[in-house]
């Protein structure tokens, strides 16, 4: 009967996937009793140093779904060394990420001339009312605490690994 | 066997209702274990999951959450079905599988009907089955459901055919229609004058027990012939629009009726309740048998019907699925053919042994 | 049916047409609109059943919708109705700036997110007259085909399920994890990673990245070992996909099929290999040594067969742009604000599902002036009226699991 070696061998298959499961455990992750990390550069959050950023408003032309609400005013800061001339500096009033537009594309991220913006893998801030996704200053600012170091490269690269402001 | 055990005379109307509330723990309790043991938990292992694991300790209350998920639900009937229909025919489906229960001996006088013609009622009673889903594919009045109906409807009826002439080499070995006289004249024979494991029927109706699960899994419409209810084509065929407490009695009613085939293959091939008389006279050297034995034996077909049921459920979740017509050539152009020879090599070789 | 039709108590009943010629006309207008419906539903009753199958149903990939004319279990006609998931993508495309456009084209075959990208970062490279570096080409080629690896895997179980055989597509997907996994760990997303920029690629591999591909790799090696045991050896799926859906080469290509289904119908005809000359081939296929799959029969089964093989050797592709890759920068010299010059590109790649090509128009701005996307999923689906002529409905669902499109490809 050539109706069969097929067959039994996808029993086998099968069988042994059982087996497999029962003594190595399944490949599944009982979440939320266990939880899988993502890769140091997954896209989860957006982080801001503050510090950094001068309202250029680059993030909030490139941002795909215009997403991001910037407001800031410039103000005179006290000279860099005595008997200058005071200098006028952007100040943020209001960073806002709408995490409910967001498409996790990374363009804001990565058009920021002044590094102001970085990557942070943690996913887990969904909420039960839409309202509560528009992230604001103070937010974005404590995400700034889950950002990884950068990785370094594999061999061959030229490329030079950035570091994260703290 | 109450008379015998406990010494009492229990009126004709007591020993009945006993008999109901058997009848209800023998096909609700090993559906609902067999549900456990192989929907939620042998095919999550077999695709490298772990299956629920959250309601009761390892999943173990998943049964008692979807038995209150489906009663709490909304009872639904399309606008244009006919009602009555729709309502009755879960119930005629389950009806089959409790007619099927009477005649299974669970031990030597654990039974609840000792009829002469068993094998003979149990298949009949085994097509009641068709008319309830042809009832649910009709009455839901949806184009899925009715081609669902009718498909289930064709292969049923093919199949009973193979199931019926799979059997008939058992009983021209035992020589009765009777299960209990099939389970005794398993214990008492012998293989080539050793009577140390009986004569089960399995090893001479090898061919016979290959036809009869073949036929017992098309006819709970299992993969690889689960046209009537494909999933990725006609959503649930004839089940389509059920849902809540109607849909759980065709559920319950399949996992039913594959444990109460599997409890009657274990009856006709591998020597239902008993355990091998090599074994038995070891253990009971006195006349205790009898009673022990009633309660042993259902524990014993138990677990002859687990690995009978494994043996459907692993088949289910491995191969795909046949289509219609394939499957009634299968049916037609092999299985039956091959019956009848296994019907005729049997009777041969019944005269020739006697 | 005439106009005075109409039952005691009708505002019209004792109303004479020239009384009332507004609500006369308007009852003939409602009158020729239901004679008119009644003709529709008279033509579509005439021969057995309507179905419709979809846009809700497990069998198609997404909203699509066939409505399918049955006599019996036998498809007279199919009407296949796309458009439930059309996004505008060449809309948008117009308003958007070149990074923008390529995060959101991501989207259109989801599973196999990069090879989106490949085609309009090359069309838009090849319109400013840049060229990515070698390191670039070799690590967007290795994203190409892990992408296609995503995607195919997913395919190999999907049609398995669509079969009946619910096993395989959890191996699908578990096995496909550990693609997907590299993938999030080298650009930062699993399912879109936008991760190509004209020029060359956003940012290098991190340390580890190449040996843990290649234990990725290996695990899909035995994934498809796992597929050819259960599924391709089974009697059963064969007999459900020998001799269905087949075909013929020249009637494939008169409908414009690419890709796999076209090479499971005997032509042998890949881009990969056979870039049409003038565009420049930004991937490195050319440098290493890999074979094209065809199959003579033209049915479903040969159709999987390609594919399961198309994994194979995808697998060998990877395995030797790791060996090989070379060192040096990932991005060329290109301005911080891309400004691309006036023209028009048209560059095609060999994609998962097809041939993807972007035709994109450019006046010179920040934004391109009109992209259009030739995605493979529309001209794949543009032979379903002829080819699920005459079959069973069992067998439809066969064959549209074995041309496998995805809805995202077919609308846009």
């Amino acid at each position: 009967m050539a109706f069969g070696s097929g067959l039994v061998k996808g029993l086998g298959v099968t069988f042994k996937e059982i087996t497999k499961t029962v003594t190595k455990g399944a490949e599944t992750v009982q979440y939320p009793h266990q939880k899988e990390d993502p890769a140091p550069r997954a896209r989860g959050v957006i982080a801001l140093h503050e510090g950094n950023c001068t309202s250029c408003m680059l993030c909030v032309r490139e941002c795909p779904d215009w997403c991001i609400y910037i407001e800031g005013h410039k103000e005179l800061a006290p000279p860099r060394r005595a008997g200058g001339k005071p200098r006028q500096v952007n100040k943020l009033d209001r960073f806002d990420i709408d995490y409910g537009l967001c498409m996790y594309c990374g363009i804001c991220v990565e058009v920021c001339p002044f590094e102001a913006l970085f990557w942070s893998p943690e996913y887990e801030y969904s909420e039960p009312r839409i309202a509560d996704l528009l992230h604001d200053k103070t937010r974005l600012s404590q995400w700034m605490e889950t950002v990884p170091d950068f990785e370094t490269y594999e061999a061959g690269s030229e490329a030079k690994v950035l570091k994260v402001p703290r | 066997m109450i008379t015998s055990f406990l010494a009492l005379e229990p009126a004709y109307w007591q020993s009945t209702i006993f008999k109901l509330l058997m009848a209800f723990v023998a096909v609700l309790l090993p559906a609902g274990g067999t549900v456990y043991l192989y929907l939620f938990k042998m095919v999550s292992f077999m695709q490298s999951r772990l299956g629920p694991m959250e309601a009761g300790p390892y999943g173990s209350l998943q049964l008692v959450a979807e038995l209150g998920k489906n009663l709490q639900k909304e009872d639904l009937i399309p606008a244009k079905a006919d009602r009555f229909v729709y309502a009755a025919a879960p119930y005629v489906v389950l009806v089959s599988t409790f007619l099927l229960v009477l005649v299974i001996p669970f031990g030597p006088d654990a039974t609840f009907a000792d009829l002469d013609t068993g094998v003979f009622f149990a298949l009949a009673v085994t097509s009641v089955s068709v008319i309830g889903i042809l009832m649910a594919g009709w009455a839901s009045a949806s184009k899925y459901s009715l081609l669902g109906g009718l498909r289930a409807a064709g292969q049923l009826i093919a199949y009973e055919l193979p199931l019926v002439l799979a059997v008939v080499g058992v009983v021209i070995q035992a020589g009765t229609l009777n299960l209990q006289g099939i389970v005794s004249a398993q214990i008492d024979g012998q293989i080539f004058g050793w009577g140390g494991i009986g004569n089960p029927f399995i090893l001479t109706q090898f061919i016979g027990f290959f036809i009869f699960m073949v036929a017992v899994q098309a006819e709970l419409t299992q993969t690889p012939f689960d046209m009537p209810i494909a999933e990725s084509e006609l959503v649930a065929g004839y089940m389509t629009e059920y849902s809540g407490f109607r849909f759980l009695m065709f559920f319950i009613g399949e996992f039913a009726t594959a444990n109460i085939f599997a409890f009657l293959a274990s009856v006709l091939f591998l020597g239902g309740w008993s355990i091998p008389p090599f074994i038995a006279d070891a253990l009971f050297a006195d006349g205790n048998y009898s009673n022990i034995m009633n309660f042993v034996g259902p524990l014993i077909m138990g677990g002859k019907m687990l690995v009978l049921t494994f043996i459907i459920y692993w088949v289910r979740f491995t191969y795909p699925r046949f289509r219609e017509d394939q499957l009634q050539k299968f049916a037609w152009k092999f299985l039956i053919p091959l019956a009848l020879v296994n019907i005729a090599v049997t009777g041969l070789l019944k005269v020739v042994f006697e | 049916m005439s106009a005075t039709a109409a039952g005691p108590g009708s505002p019209i009943a004792n109303d004479s047409a020239a009384d009332h010629p507004m609500i006369d006309r308007r009852q003939l207008a409602y009158i020729a609109a239901q004679a008119a419906d009644a003709r529709v539903n008279v033509e579509l009753e005439a021969e057995g059943m309507t179905l419709n199958i979809g846009p809700q149903h497990p069998a198609t990939h997404g909203t699509l919708r066939i409505v399918a004319r049955l006599d019996g279990e036998q498809v007279v006609d199919a009407d296949p109705i796309m458009g439930y998931m059309h996004r505008g993508y060449e809309k948008l495309a117009e308003v958007r700036t070149y990074p923008q456009v390529t995060a959101l084209v991501n989207r259109i075959d989801w599973l196999g997110s990069f090879a989106n990208e490949v085609p309009f970062i090359l069309a838009a490279e090849q319109l400013m007259g840049v060229e990515a570096p070698p390191r670039a080409q070799w690590i967007r080629t290795i994203l190409f085909e892990m992408a296609r690896v995503a995607n195919i895997t997913l395919f190999l179980g999907d049609m398995a399920v669509q079969l009946g055989a619910v096993s395989p597509v959890f191996y699908a997907f578990r096995d496909r994890e550990h693609v997907l996994n590299q993938i999030e760990a080298a650009t930062g997303g699993r399912f879109h990673p936008n991760f190509d920029r004209i020029g060359g690629i956003k940012d290098d591999l991190p340390a580890g990245w190449i040996a843990e591909t290649r234990r990725s790799i290996g695990k899909i090696r035995d994934f498809t070992q796992e597929m050819e045991d259960l599924i391709i050896g089974n009697e059963i799926f064969q007999t459900r996909t020998r001799g269905i859906g087949v075909i013929p080469a020249d009637i494939g290509l008169s409908y414009g099929m690419t890709g796999a289904n076209i090479r499971a119908s005997g032509v042998d005809w890949d881009l990969r290999r056979d870039t049409p000359p003038g565009q420049s081939s930004g991937l490195a296929y050319d440098q290493i040594d890999w074979k094209v799959w065809t199959h003579p029969d033209g049915d479903s089964y040969a159709r999987y067969w390609v594919r399961l093989q198309e994994v194979r050797e995808a697998c060998h592709i990877i395995d030797q742009l790791l060996d090989g890759l070379p060192g040096g920068p990932i991005m060329a010299k290109v301005p911080r604000i891309i400004k691309v010059p006036a023209g028009e590109a048209y560059v095609a790649t060999e994609n998962p599902l097809g041939v993807m090509g972007y035709y994109v128009i450019s006046e010179g701005g920040l934004e391109p002036f009109r992209v259009k996307i030739r995605s493979a999923s529309f001209s794949n689906m543009s032979i379903s009226p002829w080819l699920l002529k005459g079959t069973y409905v069992p067998d439809v669902v066969t064959i549209l699991a074995s041309l496998y499109f995805i809805l995202g490809d077919i609308d846009r």
